[in-house]
């Protein structure tokens, strides 16, 4: 089943940041959210992926499929990179920590701990996560942060693998991944009226209020 | 869940995972308290199983942050709140595994505690028992309070004041089953409250819990 999103209005700290968004994500198919900083591209993604309600409107998906990669990538840092895979995939309930390792170039790290990673191979165990979850729509929230151009690559094929097996991938990124096929979302025109005017202090701008 | 409960299990035993924690801090209070007090055996073994169940408590409350703070703070919690396990499951495990690691030490050294503090004999089943049925009451209520301050830098404070009345039942018949037993009374009584409480908050609060979790991570 596709991702439809009609009509959705999301809040951040209590302050609707974002109005109007509809669009709709096929099988197969990948969409790239652009716009400025403090836009609401976050607060979008976790909408989607279930983490908060929606202010207004409505997303509508097949149950249990979205996989959520944030800015944070929930390693465990004492844990080695095949004990932090088979964590996720013991609470998915596949069986791909190899096969994720191996497409995400991090056999050769399996029994290094995670805290002596460095970011960019943190990154890729944290993107490797969403191999082994199964999921079809994968929510990506800036995933190519830290990665290197040769990882960037390939991260870019192995979204495209994912997209020729059926899946999809919404994601928020500024870097290009080298998906043509994608199609891409501004969210400029979606920005809420006048957020700074339900008061200062919101989380994405704390200086609304000063500077207008 | 089992995954999750062995996985917060191998984090507690690695280092920095703070297991021994709670249990060194009640093994000081245990051991701090007779050399506070003096060495008269009557005073002591009148106020052991107040002091040791105060040490329990206090124990428990030590590592209550780290339930969900550590989680939170790397994302997995998040990531945990959309896997396809139920968030009252998660935080049910995680109750489990607090109590593995911090209630299931003290009450297994609590005989050796007790020796310390001049126990009388008749009181240390008891101590064992009561222990044993209490602690889980504790991890499950601190769970809670800590689902409720997840996210707040620095929220140990406003956690430990959350969670220290709701503690005090739990103390109090836990405490009162050691003294009555070590008197020789009849300790159904706080017994059946002891187990009422724990059996009470087992079955409602991880509900509470993954609400506010949820409240939280919005």
């Amino acid at each position: 089943m596709d991702l439809t999103v009609t009509d959705l209005a999301c809040a951040r700290g209590g302050v609707t940041v974002l109005e109007r968004v509809n669009f709709r994500l096929a099988a197969g198919a990948a969409l790239i959210l652009r716009g400025p900083n403090g836009i609401g591209k976050t607060t979008l993604l976790r909408t989607v992926a279930g983490l908060q309600p929606a202010v207004a409107g409505d997303v509508s998906m097949a149950p249990e499929s979205v996989a959520y990669a944030a800015h944070a990538d929930g390693l465990k840092a004492t844990l080695t990179v095949a004990e932090n895979l088979a964590f996720w995939a013991a609470i998915y309930g596949t069986d791909e920590v190899s096969r994720a390792m191996e497409r995400m170039n991090l056999a050769a790290l399996a029994d290094r701990q995670a805290q002596n990673l460095s970011a960019g191979q943190k990154r890729r165990l944290g993107l490797a996560r969403l191999l082994v979850t199964g999921r079809p729509l994968w929510v990506l929230d800036e995933p190519t942060v830290s990665l290197d151009v040769a990882s960037v690559a390939l991260f870019g094929t192995v979204v495209r693998e994912h997209l020729a097996s059926g899946g999809s991938a919404l994601m928020a990124t500024h870097i290009d991944l080298g998906l043509a096929e994608a199609e891409v979302l501004d969210l400029t025109p979606c920005r809420a009226r006048s957020p700074a005017s339900a008061g200062p202090g919101t989380d994405d701008d704390p200086f609304a209020g000063v500077t207008a | 869940m089992i995954a999750l409960l062995l996985r917060d299990l191998r984090l507690a035993l690695r280092a920095g995972g703070g297991f021994g924690l709670g249990l060194a801090f009640f093994l000081l209070v245990a051991v701090l308290v007779p050399l506070g007090v003096g060495p008269e055996p009557a005073t002591l073994a009148r106020i052991a199983p107040g002091i040791l169940w105060v040490g329990a408590l206090l124990a428990c409350l030590l590592s209550l942050d780290r339930i969900f703070a550590l989680d939170h703070e790397d994302g997995s919690l998040d990531l945990l709140a959309t896997a396809p396990i139920p968030l009252e499951g998660v935080v049910a495990v995680k109750a489990a595994a607090h109590w593995i690691v911090t209630g299931l030490p003290l009450t297994l050294v609590s005989p050796l505690l007790g020796l310390l503090m001049n126990l009388p004999p008749d009181g240390y089943p008891l101590l064992l028992a009561s222990l044993a049925i209490g602690t889980p009451a504790l991890s499950v209520i601190g769970t809670f309070g800590a689902a409720l301050t997840v996210g707040l830098k620095r929220g140990g404070l406003l956690l430990s004041l959350l969670v220290l009345p709701l503690y005090v039942p739990t103390l109090v018949f836990g405490a009162e089953a050691v003294r009555r037993g070590a008197a020789g009374m009849d300790v159904a009584t706080p017994f059946l409250l002891l187990g009422g409480i724990t059996a009470g908050v087992a079955a409602l609060l991880p509900f509470a819990s993954a609400a506010a979790v949820r409240i939280n991570l919005r």
